[in-house]
């Protein structure tokens, strides 16, 4: 970490007026997971447009009358958040190939890890409609019930789950 | 007023927005740090709190901005995406991100973040998230009735938790400003050191702490605009000491048998009575539905003028005062309400005599203004009684 990163607390700020821009101008929150699901719909839907329309999952997306489930809001707007990422990380030179990971472990289990969060967290975003910034954070930010659940479950279990994990981080 | 989507942006320019957004979005998460698994993992060991810190203040910056934007009249917050509860799969749906969370040390918004400055953890990261959904998705059938089970709706937590909306505003505050401090400790005495991510002074945390207090003590003092000026404009006192214009049965009669196309008569009755009886061309808005900026369009055109009609003519009058609070202009109130106006014109009651010399014309002309608006209401019955219009929601959630 060579360049400092900013005070968490204006990032903060900075970070709640660009989720407040996003309510104001769209009506809608920021999100993540729904990008994710768009580029696996829109793959099954290439492979295999008929399962994708049978299925109840890919079906809602899928289908005579739909548009390209890739033209989506969150599609966009994770486009502009590796745009963004790209830029900062340029402008306070941290721009390397580096895998990061507790000093006990091997690059190569940080990195089955990382597909194994990745997965379940792939999982959990579907039946919690929403990741951290789509359910917890835009819902919290408009009061929704879900948001606050959905963070008090994803904190609660990662700190009830943390001692197992523990050397993979220290 | 605000949110701009659908009818000032259009679906097509509203993805160009979003790719402006993600820009902001990518480029304040990096900078956070939040680009870092290690960072990320810290807020679960002890050793880092900055997602917390910067999680707990985007969200009270956001949550009081949409609070005072609506108690302002600047965002109408019934237009906003409410994301929708699923109680019991998101309570599993948040468990299994929880542990998604410690083992793989991102989540989705910031993996793709660290992807682009390029963290090899995070691309496995996107990777198995792309797996994961597509196991989720070809496995649909085996949860998909649990996937839908306990849907409430789009609930708001203060209503779940039987708070109002002020106090839960000010208790998340109060909490977020304790979690600052309780965190700043637990991180000093695991590192040993004084924070590194403590850039303030003391003092300065001092007066933050104190003014995003006094935010949360304003939340709990303002009512919600809505509430404010219902209750102002219902005050009798209020109501008695501003004047109102008042149209009576036979001019509005007149004016619906002329055809005249500048007015629209607003019905503020139930939608029960509504649909049982209406005016020709009435539109049916609750009170409390006037708010939204789905009828800026309808009360903001000046020269056409807006007939309330109500159960009686107090319901009507504070209306036309709301209205009035609002900025809409060249209102009117149905004298002696809608009633007053179905004994004088509509049913074929006893004419009463005023002793005034144009008595004869004045029965003659309810007489035919009764037969032609009792046909255009049986017209417009026939049509289909217009549907009372909803308020159109934005889509949103991931």
């Amino acid at each position: 970490m060579n360049t400092k990163y900013m005070n968490p607390y204006l990032a903060g700020f900075l970070l709640g007026l660009v989720l407040l821009a996003t309510i104001f101008i769209t009506g809608r929150g920021l999100g993540a997971s729904g990008a994710i699901k768009s580029i696996v719909v829109a793959t099954v839907d290439g492979v295999a447009s008929k399962h994708a329309e049978d299925s109840h999952f890919y079906g809602a997306y899928v289908g005579p009358g739909k548009d390209n489930p890739m033209k989506s809001w969150l599609v966009f707007e994770i486009v502009g958040v590796l745009i963004g990422g790209f830029i900062s990380g340029l402008a306070s030179d941290r721009m390397r190939f580096v895998t990061e990971k507790g000093s006990r472990i091997q690059p190569k289990l940080r990195w089955l890890f990382a597909a194994i969060g990745g997965a379940l967290f792939g999982i959990g975003a579907q039946f919690a409609r929403g990741c951290t910034s789509g359910a917890a954070l835009s819902g919290m930010a408009v009061l929704s019930t879900a948001g606050f659940i959905t963070m008090v479950a994803i904190f609660g279990t990662g700190y009830a789950v943390a001692y197992f994990a523990r050397r993979l981080w220290i | 007023m605000g949110p701009f989507v659908p009818e000032l942006i259009s679906d097509q320019l509203n993805l160009v927005v979003a790719l402006v957004l993600g820009i902001a979005f990518g480029a304040v998460l990096e900078q956070a740090g939040f680009s870092s698994s290690r960072r990320l993992a810290g807020v679960f060991y002890g050793y880092d709190f900055t997602v917390l810190r910067v999680f707990f203040t985007a969200t009270i910056t956001a949550m009081s901005g949409v609070l005072l934007l609506g108690y302002f009249g600047l965002l109408d917050t019934e237009a906003i995406f409410v994301n929708p509860t699923w109680l019991v799969p998101a309570i599993v749906g948040g468990i299994v991100m929880g542990i998604g969370f410690v083992l793989g040390g991102y989540c989705p918004g910031t993996s793709v973040c660290a992807a682009a400055i390029g963290k090899i953890d995070a691309m496995f990261f996107i990777g198995g998230g792309i797996l994961g959904v597509f196991a989720f998705g070809e496995l649909f059938s085996l949860y998909g009735s649990f996937y839908d089970s306990t849907s409430l709706g789009s609930i708001k937590v203060f209503d779940s938790l039987g708070l109002s909306q002020g106090l839960f505003a000010f208790l998340l505050i109060a909490i977020a400003v304790g979690a600052f401090a309780v965190t700043t400790l637990i991180e000093k005495r695991v590192n040993r050191i004084s924070a590194p991510s403590l850039e303030f002074k003391s003092w300065k945390h001092v007066a933050a702490g104190s003014g995003i207090f006094a935010l949360g003590i304003l939340f709990i003092i303002l009512p919600d605009r809505k509430t404010h000026l219902i209750n102002k404009v219902s005050d009798p006192k209020y109501v008695a000491s501003h004047s109102v214009a008042v149209m009576d049965a036979d001019e509005l009669a007149f004016r619906i048998v002329d055809r005249e196309p500048n007015i629209r008569i607003i019905d503020l009755r139930s939608p029960d009575l509504f649909a049982s009886h209406s005016l020709p061309g009435a539109e049916n808005i609750a009170v409390r539905d006037l708010f939204g900026k789905d009828w800026v369009p309808t009360f903001s055109r000046r020269h056409v003028k807006k007939v309330l009609v109500g159960n009686d003519e107090a319901q009507e009058r504070t209306a036309y005062l709301l209205l009035q609070e609002l900025g809409y202009e060249n209102l009117a109130v149905l004298q002696g309400g809608s009633d007053t106006f179905d004994k004088t014109i509509l049913s074929a009651g006893p004419f009463i005599p005023t002793g005034s010399r144009w008595d004869g014309d004045v029965k003659a002309f309810r007489e035919k203004a009764r037969e032609d608006i009792l046909k255009l209401i049986a017209e417009n019955k026939n049509k289909g009684a217009k549907e009372p219009k909803k308020a159109k929601k934005v889509q949103g959630g991931c």
